[in-house]
């Protein structure tokens, strides 16, 4: 009797545990998965750990916070090394994970986002490419499944130009400008902007390419010093940038005559040119610093409870890492958009979120609550404007930081938009696309 | 005519920086035979090794000095974890034991110091000799002034190093066939471990030139993209082949980049610049054409 008693209660014992055991998984919260193709290593590994290090972070931090609307976001890393295959590798590795409920795709990447544009079109999966990425995926009639969001690299040459003209009084007629670009999809996407802008604003614009990596640029410097430019507007990545900064001081050409393209703005681009970088300029669509309540709260909670992704805690506050951070609000704050209209409390689906990207409205009141006052502008997406904002500011490197110069300059949209929507029609007839009817959906 | 000097100085400053990794390349290739695919990964191993120690609070001389140490004690363990299984094994063998190096090498220097872009301070101003620029409008930086005399006098050392030493003398025996050097009683691990300290050393130099110059960072990898068409020019075998191969690209590769882009835009349309990263390949290759040994390569005659 003593006997069976005993196997009974082993026999509930392990029942009770096997239960347990399955319980937690059957009542689990609901789970937001983000694709990450990330780069840690390799050329540009240092500008990569830094971003996701922040996106990483703030997906922790919401976490703690609750999760997303109680939904917790979960994520994997796949890494592609800024190569373009290993990107496309990564992505079909991971995307029947992601079908489910998927997080925007950020790839930190031109020319991934380029090979992905199609094919996450085709596999119906939401595609960011935050301040990076084809340009005309701005008109969502064409492109539903891809976000450009904040601003473009047109939208910034513009307000580049925007700024330039205003530092020369109001003209820049007669003025020389030369781009200095890295040769890649990246560094050739602005020029449509800048010779529009050429044309508008009179003046005069050199193109000088550098070829990748950008780690010689002797040829180039020289001709600069030959063409005697009043400015040199550059659209570098990585070792490029610092070349150009020490070449420039090599040639004498001031610093303070240069600026960049916000992927030749964060720290790892001056710091290792010393002094050279000095009074150099450069867009940017966030600031640094961990002023940032949001940025703060993170050190305080996810660092302090141990959790924080990067090993180098120094790189909170910096550029990249506050960029990855507002990528993150961004994707979160869509996954929310798309809780408030189809369920709060539940998972999203590809199309939910698309549609919570598409329908983004993170104006400064929302941004305050969310602690990001200031990293980065309000947000307004459509149908047919999937970058919902344009603007940047500006920032210059005194040597040991940078200081924000301006507010938040918005391009020329009435003379940029169409040059991409123009651009978007060409692709659509390529490509067999109809386009959607933006207005009549927004009357629905 | 002031301004094609200009770009001819400043083209033939750069190619001594090329010539700087390519004698890596040589070094390695002369005593076995082998191009070192992972020249351009130990000049980013060298240069974070040595920006890393100055890091923990030691001065140039001394992180210099540590960072040889390193550099031959990875010399050591190549040649007894890599290439000491590799004797009489066919080139080829050889080389893609390299290429495995280079990988490996790759991703041990970020995970020991980092992956950080650092700044290199070796107290040499990258910045115009003023009296050039006032008295002919010439842009000469001190920097490459002084990294030229530095590779020119790496490049005599290793000359009379290789001509005159008996130390030399077994490098070219093991170079031209491992078996009969062994028969001959030349220690053939001593004098691999050798060379691949001696190409550390040489690799420090170059990564400490370039990281100085452009950070010290992951790229500093693809410097080694730069000396293949200069060994290709001066041979795989010749130091001396090394640094007139170097001037000759480095030289005709910024001139091409200012004098060709615009010829081809008058003819064509569009825009033809950044043609430097591939331009000294393609002279490489006519060059192959005309002497496929090199300016200053052993030609190669085999009994038939």
């Amino acid at each position: 009797m003593i006997k069976n008693v005993r196997k009974l209660a082993i026999a509930a014992s392990v029942a009770a545990a096997c239960l347990g055991a399955v319980l937690p998984s059957a009542y689990a919260a609901e789970e937001q998965f983000f694709m990450l193709p990330s780069y840690r290593v390799g050329p540009y590994g240092a500008n990569g750990n830094a971003f996701y290090g922040g996106f990483v972070d703030y997906l922790n931090y919401v976490n703690m916070k609750g999760g997303i609307d109680g939904v917790q976001a979960t994520w994997e890393e796949c890494e592609t090394e800024y190569n373009n295959a290993k990107g496309v590798e990564c992505y079909e590795r991971l995307k029947a994970k992601a079908a489910k409920a998927p997080g925007p795709i950020h790839t930190m990447s031109t020319g991934i986002s380029y090979a992905l544009v199609d094919k996450t079109a085709a596999d119906k999966l939401p595609l960011a490419m935050m301040g990076y990425g084809l340009t005309s995926a701005v008109d969502g009639s064409v492109f539903p499944w891809a976000f450009p969001l904040v601003t473009t690299y047109q939208m910034q040459a513009s307000a580049i130009v925007k700024f330039l003209k205003d530092k020369e009084g109001g003209s820049l007629a007669g003025k020389k400008i030369v781009f200095l670009y890295h040769d890649s999809a990246y560094g050739k996407e602005p020029i449509l902007a800048l010779e529009a802008e050429s044309r508008l604003n009179k003046y005069d614009l050199v193109q000088i390419p550098v070829a990748h990596p950008g780690n010689e640029q002797g040829a180039q410097w020289q001709r600069i010093r030959q063409e005697k430019p009043d400015y040199v507007i550059m659209w570098g990545w990585g070792v490029m940038n610092m070349t150009a900064l020490k070449t420039a001081q090599k040639m004498g050409f001031p610093r303070e005559k240069m600026i960049g393209s916000w992927w030749a703005g964060s720290e790892e681009d001056v710091v290792p040119a010393g002094d050279a970088a000095k009074g150099y300029m450069s867009a940017t669509w966030n600031v640094a610093g961990k002023a940032v309540p949001v940025i703060a709260d993170i050190e305080k909670s996810v660092y302090g409870a141990g959790k924080g992704n990067l090993s180098d805690k120094a790189k909170l506050g910096t550029i990249l890492y506050n960029r990855g951070v507002s990528a993150a609000v961004l994707s979160v704050e869509a996954i929310r958009t798309a809780q408030a209209k189809y369920g709060k409390g539940k998972a999203m689906g590809a199309e939910q979120v698309r549609w919570g990207l598409e329908n983004l409205n993170i104006t400064d009141a929302r941004l305050k609550d969310l602690g990001a006052t200031g990293l980065l502008p309000a947000v307004k997406t459509a149908c047919d404007n999937h970058e919902g904002s344009g603007k940047v500011k500006m920032q210059q490197w005194d040597g040991s930081k940078w200081v924000v110069m301006t507010d938040w300059i918005e391009g020329n949209k009435a003379l940029i938009h169409p040059l991409f929507q123009a651009d978007a029609a060409k692709y659509a007839k390529e490509k067999g696309i109809t386009p959607r009817n933006c207005a009549a959906e927004a009357k629905k | 005519m002031q301004f094609f000097l200009e770009v001819l100085i400043g083209g033939l400053l750069s190619g001594v920086m090329y010539s700087l990794v390519a004698l890596g390349f040589v070094l390695i290739f002369k005593a076995s035979g082998v191009f070192n695919f992972a020249q351009g990964a130990m000049v980013y191993f060298a240069a974070l090794s040595l920006v890393g120690v100055m890091g923990k609070g030691a001065p140039l001389w001394l992180a210099f000095i540590l960072a040889f140490g390193i550099m031959t004690i990875l010399g050591i363990a190549t040649e007894k974890f890599v290439l000491r299984k590799m004797v009489n094994q066919a080139p080829i063998s050889l080389f893609m034991a390299t290429i495995g190096l280079a990988f490996f090498i790759e991703g041990l220097a970020p995970l020991l110091w980092g992956n950080d872009v650092r700044a290199l301070e070796i107290g040499l101003v990258d910045e115009p000799i003023p009296y050039l620029l006032d008295s002919f409008n010439i842009v000469v930086s001190s920097f490459d002034l002084t990294a030229a005399g530095l590779a020119l006098a790496l490049v005599a050392g290793l000359a009379l190093f290789f001509q005159f030493t008996r130390v030399g003398r077994a490098l070219r025996a093991v170079a031209d066939d491992h078996q009969a050097a062994l028969s001959i009683g030349i220690p053939l691990q001593h004098i691999w471990a050798l060379v691949w300290a001696v190409a550390g050393f040489v690799a420090l130099v170059a990564g400490m030139l370039w990281g100085s110059r452009n950070g010290v960072q992951f790229a500093l990898t693809f410097t080694a993209l730069k000396a293949l068409p200069v060994l290709i020019l001066g041979g795989f075998t010749s130091v001396p082949g090394a640094i007139v191969g170097g001037l000759i690209i480095g030289a005709s590769e910024k001139l091409a980049e200012i004098y060709i882009p615009p010829v081809m835009q008058s003819m064509f349309g569009g825009n033809f610049g950044g043609i430097e990263g591939w331009f000294p390949y393609v002279m490489a290759l006519l060059f192959l054409l005309v002497r496929p040994e090199g300016l200053f390569g052993e030609k190669h005659i085999d009994r038939v």
